[in-house]
């Protein structure tokens, strides 16, 4: 199975005006790694489940995600916002930002890596340690031990 | 305390697991046992049942609808969004607490069972669960998904009756009704100008009673395999239709096509492969699979069966009449509309055809009785039926008073084993004793609504309301003897009948 997320999926510095501007920044770090095939088609899934109800949760994360048949394999986007993006959720902006991407016809072994991660992100010290991550690798890393297990 | 906790959004990607995970750790902080199922797109793994028999409280963090909500009725519930959970786990733990504290005949059970350690359970699916109560959950899946196609068809057909005479199904469907023959409406559009309003409820609920089988069959699959086994399923329930195997036919091509999804899920593809899988190739082999076994493994010797089973019974035309009129009883409540059903009230219809009119009261009290009795017993003994059985029971009443013996599809699938035997016993009972009192019914059809044009109808109805007596007996004693069913006999039960209402508070 291809990497969830690779040094390239990863941009520790995100600017951007509004959560739709940082999950277009971060879908397009997707779409030039090969994992999104149809940009456009993706942004419009992911608007989709966003409009459903904001994703962003206390603790200043958001998590845009979609299943889109534009998705090649599962793949987590990661951007860090050191002013903050607002995700919608009651206790602030978003400083992390994950963007899932799954593929629409996606298995039951993808959907458990997603699942995994996510529950990943219940957690403080995993949160306090992307805070605290100088360089992507650091974070892929960080992902692959605790997501992974490796 | 012991928690079951049901979380699912959206997409069922990120917040149900993250729902999941936020419970999990704060009833491990908080001392508590919980297991949650995650109803994500990973796929879910049912609590098991007994499980859920155990539990003390119920949480709900969804933004969806629960799927098998049923599963955890007459529980203390508390419900709200997968953000509360993730953002305050803790606050779902308090209330669920303060709940518990306010419904005494809950706590009773909870000191009980919170003696035990103090564990995280596993997530859900790993939980040793009999083979037993497994099956019964997959059956309890496919019957609440049939109960409103059951109560809609069976109410709409009733209604239809009652506007139109018993004669409304003939004159759409064709067939000789007192000695008029009609001819069948074959173009649907002329159905309301041709049978009026009654001819068009008639055929709305004749097409939704269509449905029983196929979804009863789809939804045991789906309960089992999920997604995947919804098209083997269906496609079982509908041959089983087909082949006129009635609603055991169908029960069984639930099963088979659950299993089949199952056992292909445990093939290894390659990583090419493993994207068509649950698309195209799963549906597409297990319905092959499935579909070749209902035709030609079950559809033949069904159509054998079925030709040994009226030769037979004509044989025994000349015969003592209280036993044909017992033996039809046992052939109409045995499969309700199935291939045996059917054997009887065709012979009923040719005894009509030739003079005896005794044999089709006989068959047509033994055809009513099922659904009245099923009535009577939730009813008398409502504790020993889920939510949904008892909801059926209502509308049962009227469908057993129209001889629609469908209104009891629900009970027997659920719970065939029990259930079918009782029902069996009292059909025999109004079969023997129709036959005894040599009452004559001229209609093929209607119930109660033709009860004026019968010889002897006050005797016919003296008939039914004992074999009534006898199901429903048989039914509760039945059901009273099983152990630790988690659906049927919540905890708290014995405080009374209406245990479950005071539990829910």
């Amino acid at each position: 199975m291809t990497a969830l997320i690779t040094t390239d999926l990863i941009d520790l510095d995100l600017e951007a005006g509004d959560r739709h501007a940082a999950t277009a920044h971060l879908a397009g770090l997707l779409a030039g790694a090969g994992r999104v095939t149809d940009l456009d088609a993706f942004l419009a899934d992911v608007r989709a489940r966003e409009a459903q109800m904001p994703t962003g949760i206390e603790g200043g994360i958001g998590i845009p995600h979609a299943r889109s048949s534009a998705v090649t394999a599962p793949t987590l986007g990661f951007g860090r916002s050191t002013e903050g993006i607002d995700f919608g959720a009651d206790d602030g902006p978003a400083h992390l930002i994950f963007l899932i991407a799954a593929p629409a016809d996606g298995d039951a072994d993808h959907m458990t890596i997603l699942a995994k991660l996510a529950r990943r992100l219940v957690h403080a010290s995993f949160r306090e340690s992307l805070l605290g991550a100088t360089e992507p690798q650091a974070v892929v890393d960080l992902i692959d031990k605790e997501v992974l297990g490796r | 305390m012991k928690i079951v906790a049901v979380t699912s959004c959206p997409t069922g990607i990120a917040h149900t697991y993250m729902a999941a995970e936020a419970l999990e750790e704060a009833a491990r902080q908080g001392g508590h046992t919980i297991s949650v199922e995650t109803q994500g797109a990973a796929g879910a793994s049912p609590i098991a049942a007994d499980e859920i028999a155990a539990a003390d409280v119920v949480i709900f963090a969804a933004d969806v609808e629960v799927r098998d909500r049923d599963r955890f009725a007459g529980k203390p519930t508390v419900t709200g969004g997968v953000k509360r959970a993730i953002n305050d786990a803790p606050g779902m733990l308090d209330e669920a607490e303060r709940l518990l504290a306010a419904a005494p005949a809950a706590t009773a059970t909870a000191t009980a069972t919170a003696a035990g350690p103090i564990a995280v359970v596993p997530p859900p699916g790993r939980a040793p669960s009999s083979g037993g109560s497994r099956l019964r959950q997959w059956l309890m899946t496919g019957v609440s998904y049939m109960i409103p196609f059951v109560a809609a068809g069976g109410i709409l057909i009733a209604v239809a009756f009652l506007i139109g005479g018993p004669e409304i199904a003939n004159k759409v469907n064709g067939g000789t009704f007192r000695g008029v023959t009609y001819e069948a409406v074959d173009d649907i559009s002329n159905l309301f100008e041709e049978t009026g309003l009654a001819g068009v409820l008639f055929k709305m609920g004749a097409t939704a009673f269509s449905m029983l089988v196929p979804i009863l069959a789809g939804y045991i699959a789906f309960a089992m395999a999920d997604r995947p086994g919804l098209v083997p399923g269906v496609v079982a329930g509908l041959l089983a239709s087909a082949i006129g195997a009635g609603f055991l036919g169908g029960l069984a091509g639930g099963l088979l096509a659950g299993a089949v999804v199952l056992a292909i899920r445990r093939v290894d593809v390659p990583k090419a492969f493993a994207g068509v899988m649950p698309v195209v190739v799963i549906p597409l082999v297990s319905t092959l699979i499935v579909g070749f076994l209902m035709i030609v493994a079950i559809g033949q010797p069904i159509a054998a069966l079925t030709d040994a089973m009226t030769d037979w019974l004509d044989s025994l035309s000349g015969s003592n009449a209280v036993v044909l009129g017992a033996l039809v009883g046992l052939m109409m409540a045995f499969d309700m509309g199935g291939p045996v059903n059917k054997v009887a009230y065709t012979f009923g219809l040719a005894g009509l055809a030739a003079g005896n009119q005794e044999v089709m009261a006989a068959v047509m009290a033994a055809g009513m009785t099922p659904p009245l009795a099923l009535a009577l017993a939730t009813v008398v003994r409502s504790h020993l039926f889920t939510p949904a059985e008892r909801q059926a029971g209502q509308s049962a009443w009227l469908l057993g008073a129209s001889f629609i013996t469908e209104g009891a599809i629900p009970f027997a699938a659920a719970d065939p084993l029990r259930v079918i035997p009782s029902l069996m016993a009292g059909s025999a009972v109004t079969g023997a004793l129709v036959m005894a009192f040599d009452v004559t019914s001229p209609a093929p059809h209607g119930g109660v609504l033709v009860m004026g044009l019968m010889g002897r109808p006050l005797l016919w109805l003296a008939a039914i309301v004992a074999g009534m007596a006898v199901s429903a007996a048989c039914v509760v004693a039945a059901k009273s003897l099983r152990r630790g069913d988690p659906v049927a006999t919540p905890p708290s039960t014995t405080t009374g009948i209406r245990g479950p209402a005071a539990v829910a508070g």
